[in-house]
């Protein structure tokens, strides 16, 4: 654990560091492309606050100056499997963006949605030894925290405190100057596969960049999908992504749930792929242009040419209708919802007072998903688009960018999460300097 | 499918290299210096090819000079006399055509003015090339008479020329004396107090280099003190016109001291002068 503690913290020094530089590229590595967006951090007040335009979250501080979008490959289900193409991948994006922006990024923020992730809700409870809450009393209330077993080769990439409580009063943002007995603390530590991390800070090193922070992209589409009553009341983002579906329940502004389904758009494709026995890149032309959930009497009639270059005249000129294209595509994406609706029932959505579920990624912009998804998953169904940046390009504002727009938002406004406490000293190594520089730091 | 075009670890690191704002910066203006630089020092190596470029230049600096609209033809002096026109030519001897980058104006003028008889010239190249000289003469003023012989001085106590006689500038009064002309300004005063006796003076004579003398006709002096001389001079004239001193049988009058006015009798008028007071004195 303590491992992980200091290689987070570094992180987070990192990005301190590219903060104060004021440039820092965005990665995310998806299944279906790889995005890769380069900011740069004016710091806040630029914009004159009484032009009706606050801070807006924190995305007034920055703007986006480079964008790229590449082709992935080598990843798989979410996680990368082969490491020399992704590192390719990886290159040709940031290039790209460095080009457009025109200056060099050495710090990057990456997120990833596959690896596996399982949440735990966690719960610590001290005695307060002095009746105000310091700063002091929250890290150890955190430190406090029974950890679960989260198996093997497993890694934490989120630890967020979500609530505070002390004595009976629950529902604390911040409990720091307030007095009471007992502080209690509720924590959501989400765990991913310590491979997949790995494979991707190799990835990232072998670009000559630094890593300097990781995220779950069902968190960061979240944070960008989600409106702030949304956030607020509890509502779910589904990321239908290319190779998994991520989703992530929030509540009062915090995550408290993350999963992933490791089915999303590309099986869609295979699928078509198989069933029109055309090659990946027509049946994804196909699923684009003409792909569809519900079809009508009209589909029926419309005949689409699905071509090929065999030579074969009778198999080059193969047609189908739409309708039949619709009828390979529905189950695939019900069964993604299917899915996507046990893992929700599983956390217990619906005991949550609002229950608004938006849908984002890629896959979300099937015609007619909205209308699958509210017989699959309930009535409050919307489809989500990203919020708007500064300087963000248009080809880069649709759905399948939420995931980069949020982890734009993440690196402007993290979260406070466990290491981002002073460790209690009780923790340290009983021999360190550490333990006694804080010692008496502590006590005079 | 087409293959995605990633760049090669090399050329991105490259990339990533040019992107730094030092190397960058480097590369596009300190090499193109360094590459400049090192080829100016080895072309200069050789010193025959500097000889060579440091000949075409100054060919191409005289063709650009001997243009004829920098050509200058000839000199007209104005203000001066005859004389002092040859007198300057002799001085700045000019052989035309000439170009005007060659005409050195500020020496030329300095030369000029060490002519006693230019008080200020004022040269320049008129368009149409002509070098156009403007002279102030100085005017004469006095007529000094030194050992050496006359000469004429100005208003300012310059000396400007000699001169052949006295009856060549009848109307210039005469000064005499070492150190006279450094006092032409007193002198001239001097003369204008001294115009109702301007049929018996004869000029005026520098004494020690401090005072003067005014010397008139039958070998008499008026000995001026070496202040306010001209007060004094006009106070003897006052005098003269009441009692016609001047008239008298002396030689000297000297107002030296200011309270006390003498006069030098002459051996004859001296007698004449004992004789009658004996008279008085044998009377009583």
């Amino acid at each position: 654990m303590t491992d992980l503690y200091q290689s987070q913290r570094a992180m987070r020094r990192m990005r301190k560091q590219a903060m104060d530089r004021g440039v820092v590229a965005i990665l995310d590595v998806g299944t279906a492309k790889i995005a890769c967006l380069v900011l740069r951090f004016d710091g806040p007040g630029r914009l004159p606050a009484h032009e009706g335009v606050g801070s807006l979250a924190g995305q007034s501080s920055f703007r986006v100056i480079g964008a790229a979008t590449t082709r992935s490959r080598g990843v798989q289900f979410g996680e990368i499997h082969a490491m020399q193409e992704t590192e390719r991948a990886i290159r040709t994006a940031v290039q790209a963006a460095q080009k457009m922006a025109g200056v060099r990024v050495d710090h990057v923020i990456a997120c990833f949605s596959g690896a596996r992730p399982r949440s735990y809700g966690l719960e610590g409870r001290i005695e307060l030894t002095d009746s105000v809450v310091q700063e002091a009393d929250v890290a150890r209330v955190l430190a406090a925290c029974d950890v679960p077993d989260i198996g093997p080769h497993r890694e934490v990439l989120h630890a967020q405190p979500v609530n505070f409580a002390i004595d009976h009063r629950t529902g604390l943002m911040d409990p720091r100057g307030q007095t009471g007995n007992a502080l209690m603390a509720d924590m959501h530590l989400l765990t991913v596969e310590e491979q997949a991390v790995q494979n991707l800070a190799y990835c990232i090193k072998r670009c000559d960049l630094e890593l300097a922070g990781l995220a779950s992209s069902a968190y960061v589409s979240g944070i960008s999908a989600l409106v702030e009553d949304e956030q607020e009341l509890g509502g779910a983002c589904v990321d239908i992504g290319g190779g998994a579906t991520s989703l992530s329940i929030f509540i009062k502004k915090h995550m408290i749930y993350a999963d992933s389904v490791r089915i999303g758009g590309e099986h869609v494709t295979a699928d078509i792929s198989k069933g029109l026995q055309v090659p990946m890149h027509v049946a994804e032309r196909l699923k684009t242009v003409h792909g569809g959930v519900v079809a009508t009497g009209m589909d029926d009639r419309e005949m689409i040419e699905i071509g090929g270059d065999t030579g074969d005249w009778e198999h080059d000129r193969r047609t189908v209708s739409r309708a039949e294209l619709i009828g390979i595509m529905r189950p695939r994406v019900e069964e993604i919802l299917e899915d996507v609706r046990q893992r929700l029932d599983a956390a217990g959505f619906e005991h949550l007072p609002a229950q608004q579920i938006v849908l984002t990624g890629g896959g979300s912009q099937i015609p007619g998903l909205d209308g699958l998804a509210s017989r699959i998953l309930g009535q409050q169904v919307r489809l989500g688009r990203p919020l708007r940046v500064q300087g963000l390009p248009q080809a880069a504002a649709g759905p399948a960018f939420a995931s980069s727009v949020g982890l734009c938002l993440f690196a402007a406004h993290p979260q406070d999460e466990w290491w981002d406490f002073e460790m209690p000293a009780d923790r340290l190594p009983a021999r360190s300097l550490k333990r006694a520089i804080r010692w008496f730091r502590d006590n005079w | 499918m087409r293959r995605d075009p990633a760049p090669s670890r090399l050329a991105y690191r490259l990339e990533r290299l040019w992107l730094r704002p030092l190397v960058r910066r480097a590369v596009r203006t300190g090499l193109p210096l360094v590459v400049a630089g090192a080829a100016a020092v080895w072309w200069a190596s050789d010193p025959a090819r500097v000889q060579t470029l440091r000949e075409t230049a100054q060919e191409m600096r005289r063709t650009v000079e001997e243009r004829p609209e920098f050509m200058v033809h000839l000199m007209a002096i104005d203000g001066a006399s005859a004389e002092l026109s040859r007198a300057v030519r002799e001085t700045v001897p000019v052989d035309f055509p000439l170009s005007s980058f060659d005409l050195d104006l500020e020496a030329m003028r300095a030369e000029i003015e060490t002519i006693d008889a230019v008080a200020s010239a004022h040269l320049r190249i008129k368009p149409g090339g002509t070098l156009q000289v403007e002279i102030v003469e100085r005017e004469p003023a006095l007529i000094w008479r030194t050992v050496e012989g006359l000469m004429l001085v100005d208003a300012e106590g310059h000396p400007i020329a000699a001169a052949a006689a006295r009856a060549d500038w009848p109307e210039l009064p005469l000064i005499a004396g070492e150190g006279a002309n450094d006092a032409a300004a007193q002198a001239l005063a001097l003369f204008e107090a001294a115009r109702p006796l301007s049929d018996r003076l004869r000029g005026l004579q520098r004494m020690g280099e401090r005072r003067w003398d005014v010397v008139l006709t039958r070998g008499q002096r008026i000995l001026l003190p070496e202040a306010r001389p001209v007060a004094a001079l006009e106070r003897l004239i006052a005098l003269d016109e009441a009692r016609d001193l001047l008239d008298r049988d002396l030689t000297h009058v000297d107002l030296r001291l200011p309270g006390r006015p003498t006069l030098r009798l002459t051996a004859d008028a001296m007698a004449e002068l004992v004789r009658i007071r004996s008279l008085d004195t044998v009377g009583d």
